[in-house]
This record gives C-alpha cells, sequence and structure tokens, in this order.
C-alpha cells in the first residue's frame, strides 16, 4: 500500500515548486513515485532512495581510504577543527535549511570563522549592484497574475528552472492574464539559440560579453535618442523595436541569470539592467528577479543579513562582522591561502571552484557535510553523510522572490542518520564547552 | 522563579495614578505582586526612577523589507558592528541593526513589549523567524489589510462579517496581532504604477474607494472584537497639504464606537502622524498643520495616535506605501527597492538623510513634537519613530529629551541653518510646555497598551500584571542641570526587568528572558463562502499552496503567547 503526501516542496532549484505529491510506502520509509515535478527535481527525490548511498561519517586515512566513523566522533573532529583553526571558512549553505543556516552561524560566531554562500559565485555580483542601485522586484505571483511583458535576460529556463514558465512567467492564467502565454510578449537575450529563446517573440542574440552595452543602448532606445546602427552585435531596429515592446506593456518583468552576472562586466551588468528596470517605470510597471540558482540560496542570504548584517562574503575573525567582495569571498581566500581550515555543507565548491581552490581544500583540515558523493567530498578529510533536507527533514526555505516556504519531511532518513541542524548543534555544544562558553 | 523587590525608588505609573512617590515594587513568578516574601532580593533604587516596561506601538523590526533594507545598505553598518560579549552575540547596523542587536537595544532602554508594524502576510514566516531571533522582547506583527483582494471584493459589497471572517483567518494562519492598513487602495494601484491620493480615489479594477476600505475595516475590527483597534497610515503620506487627507481620513471613524473586552476604547490608530500632518502646496512653502490634526483629534475620543518623530539623522525609510517609496527616490535619487506581493501589499525602501540644514526636515522634526505638545491626552498620544523612517528607535531617549526640555529644543532651534523659517511654518518656538516623567509614562507605556487591549497585562505596575520593569538612573527631585543628562539616562537603564527576569543590569544584558510572541486568535462562526473563496484564490491566483502558507511550528513560533477572542 501506498500513501501520498500532498503539497510537496521541491529542494532543487530557486523556483522552490510546492505542489509536489509524493507516493511512499506506508511505514513511510521508502519513495515510489514523484509526481508534479521536473525531471531534475523528480531524480532529487529518487537518488535519496539510492542503495549505496553512504550512511555514516567518513575518515580519510593517510593512504587515502576511508575509515568510518560515528556521528560523534565527527562531530569531536569538526568543533576540534573549527576550535584550531585561526581563521575558517564556512561555505555553502544553499542547499539546507534555514534553521541548519542559523545553527552553522553560532558556530561560526565562537570560531570567528568566514562565512559565505553560493552567491559568491552566482549572483554576488547581483547583490552588489543591489547594493549600489536597489532592486524594484514582486513576487512571482504578482508576474503571473499581472505580467504581460517578460524578459529573459543571460538565463536558460527551460533547463535550468524547468517549471518557471508552466507556473510562473509565461504560460499561467493569472487573475488579470485570462490568456496566459497569449497575451504575453517574451523577450529572449542570449548569446546562444537555447530552448528557451526559441519561444521568444524577440530573440536578441547579443555578442558575447556586451551585455553592458545592449543595457545601455536600451536606456538610450527608451528615450527615443539616437542609436549607432549596431549595438552589441544587434541592428538598432530590433533594439527600439523591443523597447517599444516592453514600454507598451502593462507590467513587465525582467529574469536574469548567470550569463549578465558573470561574464564580462559582472555587477556592472546588474546596475544597468536594474537602471532599465527603473526607467520603465517612468511608461509602465516594470520589475526585475535574479534566477537564484540553489533552493535556499535565497534563504542563506537572509539569514546572514538578519543575524551579522550582510548577505555574504561575512569575515568574523576579528570577533564582528565584515563584509568585502573580492577580500572576504571564499574563492578569494581560498586562493590566497588565508584560511587555514575548510567546512563546507549544502553545496559543491570541488566541483565548481577553481582548481588551485580544490587542491587548497584538499591540502587543508577539511569537513564536508552533504547527503550525497560530491568532488568536495572527495577532496574533504572528513565526510559527514546527512538527511535529505527537503526529504527526510523539513525546514524553512526562500524562493527565488524571497517567499518563505517550510520544506515537509517526505521519508524517514535511513536508520541512524542525522539532519543537518542535528550534527551542526552536536559540533556547537562541543566548540563551547572547548572554548568554556556557558 | 527569584522574587524581588524593588525600594526607595520614585515610581511613575499612570495605571495606578502614581507620580513620583516613593512606592514599593514587589515581583514574584514573573508578575507584580503586593508583597515579595522575605527571601526576595532587594533592589535599592534610591534616587532613580521607576517604571514599567515601556511598549512600542509601530517600529519596523523584523520581515522582509527590514531585511531588504540590511542587504542592500552595508554602508548602515559601518563604525556601528558590536563583537561578541558574554551573553550578547555580534550585532550591527545603525537605523537596521541585526535582531540580536535590536532585542538588546530595545531592553536596555526599557522597552519589553514591541509591535512589528507591517507584516506582508504570504511573508510571516520570514517575520516570525526574525521575531525568534530578537531576543527578550515579547513581539507582535500586524498583517496588513488595506489593499487585500480578499478585503477589497467583500468590501465593495460591505460584506463587514466576510471580511471579518477573512481577517480572523489570515490571523490564525499569519500569527498576527491586529489589522493593519497601509496607503488603502493606493497600494493595489501601484501593482499598475498609479496611486491613490484622496480617501475617494477609486482603487483599479476593484472599483472600491480608501473610504470605504477604512470603514469597513474598522467595522469588521469591532465586529470581532479584536484587542487593538484598526492601524492606519492614510494615504497622501509625505506631501504637502496632506493633513486635509488625513482629516478626511479621521472623520471616517465619526460615530465608531469600541467593541471589546480589552479595555480599549479608541477604534482607530493614526501612526506616525507627522507624516500626515504637512500643510503647504510645494516643497518651498511646507508648513505644518499639527495644530489641525490634533485640533480633531483632541475632540474625537476614539481615536489614538503615535507620533513619528525625525531625529535627524540618516536612516532608511521602508513602508508597505509602495508609490510613496517610488516618488522619495525620485526627490532624493537614492537607491530605490520595491517588492509588490501578489494580492496582498507592496513594499518599497529608500535610504533618507534627515539634515538639519534642509528647511523641510528641520519643518518635519518640529510637527513631530508639536504634536505630543499639543495633544492633551498623553493617554491617546505615543512616541515613536517609525523606526526606521524617522529615524532609529535608539534615538528615543533624544526625542524624550526635546519633549521634557524646552532648552533642549531651543538649542536644536537655533542649530538649525533655516532656524527663521522653522520659526515661521510651525508655532514649535511658542511651545513652552515640558512633557513631565508621569506624562512620558503614560506615552510610552499605559497608553499604548491600553490602546493595544493590553493593559490589564503590560504598562503598569499594578500587582497582577506582567513584572516587566525600567529602572532609569534618573532622580526626579533634581533639577535637570544638562538636558543631555536625560537623554543619557533614558539610553541605558539600571536595571530592566522582563516578566520578573532580570535582564538589564547597569546597562549590560545580563539573561535574554523568556521571549513570547504576541498574537490573536480570534474565533468566529463557520463561514463556508469565505472558506470556499480562500481555496479558490490559492487554487487559481496565489503563486504557493495554501497548505503551506501558514506559519506552523516550533521554528516559527517558539513561544507563542495567544491573546484569545470569541466572536462566534
Amino acid at each position: 500500500m501506498t500513501k501520498i503526501v500532498t503539497d510537496v516542496i521541491c529542494p532543487f532549484c530557486g523556483t522552490l515548486c510546492d505542489d509536489l505529491e509524493v507516493a511512499a510506502t506506508d511505514d513511510g520509509k521508502k519513495i515510489i513515485e514523484v509526481y508534479n515535478a521536473c525531471v531534475i527535481g523528480t531524480e532529487k527525490f529518487l537518488h535519496s532512495q539510492a542503495s549505496d548511498r553512504v550512511t555514516r561519517p567518513r575518515l580519510m586515512q593517510a593512504d587515502g581510504s576511508y575509515k568510518e566513523i560515528s556521528y560523534d566522533e565527527a562531530a569531536e573532529y569538526t568543533a576540534q577543527m573549527m576550535a584550531k583553526a585561526k581563521k575558517p571558512l564556512m561555505y555553502g549553505w544553499s542547499s539546507t535549511n534555514c534553521e541548519a543556516q542559523s545553527m552553522g552561524h553560532e558556530i561560526a560566531e565562537l570560531a570567528k570563522a568566514c562565512v559565505d554562500n553560493t552567491a559568491a559565485v552566482c549572483h554576488g555580483t547581483t547583490l552588489i549592484a543591489v547594493q549600489d542601485i536597489g532592486l524594484p522586484t514582486c513576487t512571482l505571483g504578482e508576474v503571473k497574475n499581472r505580467a504581460d511583458r517578460i524578459v529573459f535576460w543571460g538565463c536558460n529556463p527551460a533547463h535550468a528552472h524547468p517549471r518557471h514558465m508552466s507556473r510562473y512567467s509565461i504560460f499561467p492564467r493569472g487573475f488579470f492574464t485570462g490568456k496566459g502565454h497569449k497575451n504575453r510578449k517574451l523577450v529572449v537575450v542570449d548569446p546562444r539559440p537555447t530552448d528557451t529563446a526559441k519561444m521568444a517573440d524577440i530573440h536578441l542574440q547579443v555578442t558575447q560579453g556586451q551585455d553592458y552595452e545592449l543595457l545601455n543602448a536600451f536606456r538610450v532606445a527608451l528615450k527615443g535618442e539616437w542609436l549607432p546602427d549596431v549595438v552589441a552585435g544587434i541592428p538598432k531596429e530590433k533594439i527600439y523595436e523591443a523597447a517599444d515592446i516592453l514600454k507598451s506593456g502593462r507590467f513587465g518583468i525582467i529574469f536574469f541569470g548567470m550569463g549578465v552576472t558573470q561574464s564580462l562586466g559582472k555587477n556592472h551588468n546588474i546596475d544597468e539592467a536594474i537602471a532599465v528596470t527603473k526607467d520603465l517605470n517612468d511608461y509602465t510597471k516594470f520589475s526585475i528577479m535574479p534566477m537564484r540558482g540553489h533552493y535556499n540560496v535565497t534563504g542563506s542570504g537572509e539569514v546572514m543579513a538578519w543575524q551579522f548584517g550582510y548577505p555574504y562574503s561575512v569575515d568574523l575573525t576579528r570577533g564582528f562582522a565584515r563584509y568585502n567582495p573580492g577580500d572576504t569571498s571564499s574563492i578569494d581566500l581560498l586562493s590566497r591561502g588565508d584560511v587555514d581550515a575548510m567546512f563546507t555543507i549544502g553545496s559543491d565548491p570541488g566541483a565548481h571552484f577553481p582548481f588551485n581552490c580544490v587542491k587548497k581544500i584538499s591540502e587543508l583540515p577539511s569537513v564536508c557535510i552533504d547527503p550525497h558523493l560530491t568532488p568536495t567530498s572527495g577532496v574533504s578529510k572528513l565526510h559527514v553523510p546527512v538527511a535529505f533536507n527537503g526529504v527526510e527533514a523539513g525546514g524553512s526555505c526562500y524562493r527565488m522572490d524571497n517567499v518563505p516556504i517550510d520544506c515537509r519531511k517526505v521519508v524517514e532518513p535511513p536508520e541512524g542518520m542525522l539532519t543537518d541542524e542535528q550534527f551542526l548543534i552536536m559540533v556547537r555544544d562541543r566548540l563551547k564547552k572547548m572554548k568554556g562558553v556557558a | 522563579m527569584s522574587e524581588y523587590v524593588i525600594k526607595n525608588g520614585h515610581v511613575f505609573d499612570p495605571v495606578q495614578g502614581i507620580k513620583g512617590d516613593k512606592a514599593e515594587v514587589a515581583i514574584k513568578d514573573g508578575k507584580i505582586v503586593e508583597k515579595a516574601g522575605s527571601g526576595a532580593k532587594v533592589i535599592d533604587a534610591k534616587g532613580m526612577t521607576v517604571m514599567a516596561g515601556a511598549v512600542e506601538i509601530h517600529a519596523h523590526i523584523a520581515g522582509p523589507k527590514v531585511n531588504l533594507g540590511r542587504i542592500y545598505r552595508p554602508e548602515d553598518k559601518l563604525f556601528t558592528c558590536t563583537p561578541t560579549k558574554g551573553m550578547e552575540r555580534m550585532g550591527s547596523g545603525n537605523s537596521i541593526p541585526s535582531t540580536f542587536k535590536t532585542g538588546y537595544e530595545y531592553a536596555k532602554m526599557g522597552y519589553t513589549t514591541c509591535m512589528e508594524a507591517a507584516m506582508p502576510p504570504m511573508f510571516s514566516r520570514h517575520v516570525h523567524e526574525e521575531i525568534r531571533d530578537t531576543p527578550i522582547i515579547d513581539e507582535g506583527a500586524f498583517p496588513v489589510f488595506g489593499n487585500n483582494w480578499f478585503v477589497m471584493e467583500y468590501l465593495k459589497n460591505h460584506e463587514v462579517e466576510n471580511t471579518a471572517a477573512y481577517i480572523a483567518w489570515m490571523l490564525r494562519a499569519t500569527k498576527g496581532y491586529a489589522v493593519k492598513v497601509v496607503n488603502p487602495g493606493g497600494t493595489e494601484a501601484w501593482a499598475w504604477g498609479l496611486n491613490c491620493l484622496t480617501v475617494n480615489d477609486p482603487v483599479p479594477y476593484f472599483d472600491i474607494t480608501p473610504a470605504e476600505i477604512v470603514k469597513g475595516l474598522i467595522e469588521a475590527n469591532e465586529y470581532l472584537g479584536l484587542p487593538h483597534s484598526m492601524h492606519i497610515h492614510p494615504n497622501n503620506l509625505g506631501n504637502p497639504g496632506c493633513y486635509e487627507t488625513t482629516l478626511d481620513t479621521l472623520k471616517l471613524a465619526e460615530g465608531m464606537k469600541a467593541n471589546n473586552k480589552f479595555g480599549r476604547e479608541s477604534v482607530m490608530h493614526l501612526t506616525h502622524t507627522q507624516f500626515h500632518s504637512y500643510g503647504g502646496t510645494n516643497w518651498g512653502d511646507f508648513e505644518s498643520k499639527a495644530k489641525e490634526v490634533t485640533d480633531y483629534v483632541n475632540k474625537n475620543r476614539n481615536i489614538t495616535i503615535d507620533t513619528g518623530n525625525v531625529t535627524l539623522d540618516e536612516t532608511t525609510t521602508m513602508t508597505a506605501d509602495g508609490p510613496f517609496e517610488h516618488h522619495l527616490t525620485g526627490l532624493n535619487h537614492l537607491k530605490w527597492a520595491n517588492v509588490d506581493v501578489e494580492l496582498e501589499t507592496a513594499a518599497g525602501v529608500v535610504p533618507y538623510i534627515y539634515s538639519p540644514n534642509i528647511s523641510v526636515c528641520a519643518i518635519q522634526w518640529a510637527i513631530g513634537l508639536e504634536i505630543p505638545l499639543m495633544m492633551k491626552d498623553p493617554m491617546r498620544c505615543y512616541i515613536t519613530t517609525d523606526h526606521p523612517n524617522a529615524g532609529p528607535f535608539t534615538r528615543y531617549p533624544r526625542v524624550f529629551k526635546w519633549l521634557m526640555s524646552t532648552k533642549a529644543r531651543e538649542e536644536q532651534i537655533n542649530a538649525f541653518k533655516h532656524k527663521d523659517k522653522v520659526l515661521t511654518q510651525t508655532s514649535i518656538g511658542s511651545l513652552d510646555r515640558e512633557i513631565s516623567l508621569y506624562e512620558l509614562a503614560q506615552m510610552t507605556r499605559a497608553g499604548p497598551a491600553k490602546s493595544l487591549g493590553l493593559g490589564n497585562m503590560c504598562g503598569g505596575l499594578k500587582p497582577g500584571m506582567d513584572a516587566d520593569v525600567a529602572i532609569y538612573n534618573f532622580n526626579p527631585e533634581k533639577p535637570v542641570a544638562n538636558p543631555d543628562d536625560i537623554e543619557k539616562a533614558f539610553t541605558r537603564c539600571a536595571f530592566t526587568f522582563k516578566s520578573g527576569v532580570e535582564v538589564v543590569r547597569n546597562g549590560e544584558i545580563v539573561s535574554t528572558g523568556h521571549k513570547r510572541t504576541l498574537w490573536v486568535n480570534a474565533k468566529i462562526k463557520d463561514n463556508p463562502q469565505v472558506v470556499r473563496d480562500i481555496n479558490e484564490k490559492f487554487l487559481k491566483y496565489y503563486s504557493m499552496t495554501q497548505a503551506n502558507y501558514e506559519s506552523l511550528g516550533h521554528h516559527f513560533v517558539p513561544n507563542p503567547f495567544a491573546i484569545e477572542v470569541d466572536a462566534t
């Protein structure tokens, strides 16, 4: 027999779909089928059921082999590492819940660590731009109910956020958008002819690395001023046409992704994109939203901000919070050799950081807390597998539009496995004792 | 729990009518009692002022827009970060302090109960996570209703009962405390880039006016008998000449009577009145209309107000009045953040510098002080800075100084670049009233507690009430040599007790207490229509499911205190 768990939240991408249904065995131990999710989300749930899953912490030995140890021993090792280190780096946080993040911040405060999340290599540039110029944005339901102009700039939701277009941005019929996609105009800006671009009314195939120029040209075109014949590979007629489409809408939004945040220009691209949005508000209503990747990277930024004051790249080594991306951000800290211990949770720098940084991680005392086997767990001295958050543990998470949604526990974790938060509490308690804090 | 007896202090308690007499205050099991046992710890408050813990009726201290302010203003942290210290976690921020710092600062100033003034219902879980991380102080949060689709659809047909049923559902789902209204109708219009500037401007599509929304919400509020009245930020905030809209809004409460079991007499609370008391037609002939507004409020006993004092600081404005923040960024060209929230509300954030060298800012400062000085009944006028909009809450002691000392006011007026303009456009120069400590206790304790329906629980020192006590190093028998002494004394308590726990000693945190989240659980008759409407809206228009909407569970509200209301 099976039971169906409804209103399940998908712990994969920033779209944070919350309408999944999961069929589980009656004893609540095994997932049988996942409904409503995209292929990636489905795989995330089913992957947790793998029979060869690692269920106990493993400590790397001198010869490179692993020795299974208990959670107690793992917590002791982690606490010792944090206590001894002068400047440990605690990186990740984006694939765990806000309660675990909170607990991690307590540890960071005790150990005077650097705390950083995956925004450092993703939408950190967006945050810098927001600190420069602000951010007119909205919730995704506003897009569903009102938007008739949609721009995807440097992002490809068809593959990266598969249900975004059907749930929020292009196809849904909302309150003022009863005709669904028929009364929405879609503009896609991407140097590649992606599957998202194929659906566009206008695809602007911008020359790679020239997004800033094109955004700037948009601001000129909105004002009806003179443009050269071609900007960033786009003929001016097409720019004027696209600008008119945006201006003539009732409610529009720009979604943007890593194509603009991490290409040439970085935060300056986003500065300009936000300026375009502000300018458009002189004619109609316009918003802009980053397409956040991990399902709870937004939450990590929120928790860090309300506890320390900054959304990422926080350095607590002086006993109070400092923030200076480029100096206190993970890649810079690692590549300069500034940190003497590496603590990774809920992300995979081993797969995404430059090779010299990954090499540094492998040389440092290091702990990786992750349910999966990843390149990071492979280079870390200690791998602590934990329950899958959002599948085997609940907890608060934030969608890309900052809306908090409480993840659900669907099935029990394998016997004896701890959640992120439970393990971090063990580490904190030990660290408090070592530091002599009541 | 420990017992305490506070001896020899000068007690100011409007609830019992004690005006500075030396009286004993005894604490046992978290409550004020007639007499403590012989083993009680004695606190010698000789030469000190003893009051109940202060009650904050309106501040933006938790939630999405506050945190957006923190995220997008790293500059607000400059020189404000504090290290871990004893019990205290790290802190940061001036106008938008981190949650921990917020709790500590309030407690150190003797505040023990605070209300978060605008909670976007869809973000209630975020608000509660921040409240959870704000130590010591009891907190409640007001969900916003003034631009809610359900409310507008029901009130278009004057369906008060359905509106009330919806409010009851919403308070339960969001663990909310009261009915907040911000720019009624105007914020919905802002979703199309428009606004409602008078109480009669129709809301686009919904075909209802702000006046109908306000009246209907007052009626629904009294139908339920909620502890607090409808709490309003009217239309047309911050514009020259806006006082007329304010008076139009206040008139909507005429003839309405409070209905509740909590001792509340008001039906409307007008918040940050300073921002709504402007005359003139432009920034050049900008002038105070504090007299017109306070004259009206003085005459109508069913209205309470708070001040919204400008403190002449660099700060961060944030409000659910989305169109206003867009207007403001057009004025000062500082960075603009905006969030529109589906079916419910919106919010905007813009930094602002209230410079003493700008005539408008100086006039705003004067208006904020005129209002409490012109109000005849201190039990109906409460001191706020609409934190952080007119200034950070940490400046309350400075506002007290200005109110309690004409000398301090004169010093400030003389320091203004456009002193003459301040004197011609306002009547601050001719007001010689000085607020007494008793009146201060009314304006910061007994008054707001009564308006919030908490008059039997906090804001006073009567036996049976919660043992929230603030002891200030301020001797009321000695003449004030220097007005700055007032500010200094009220900045750091000698002692603060929260629910009978000593949380502050000599201005330092000694316990993080047992913080509670206050919310209102209103029971109503079954209303299948409203249940069906809610289901339908979630199925069709919300971007999340109804089952995931509620703030449920220990990680959101670890220590709830529900105030029960029965409207069946």
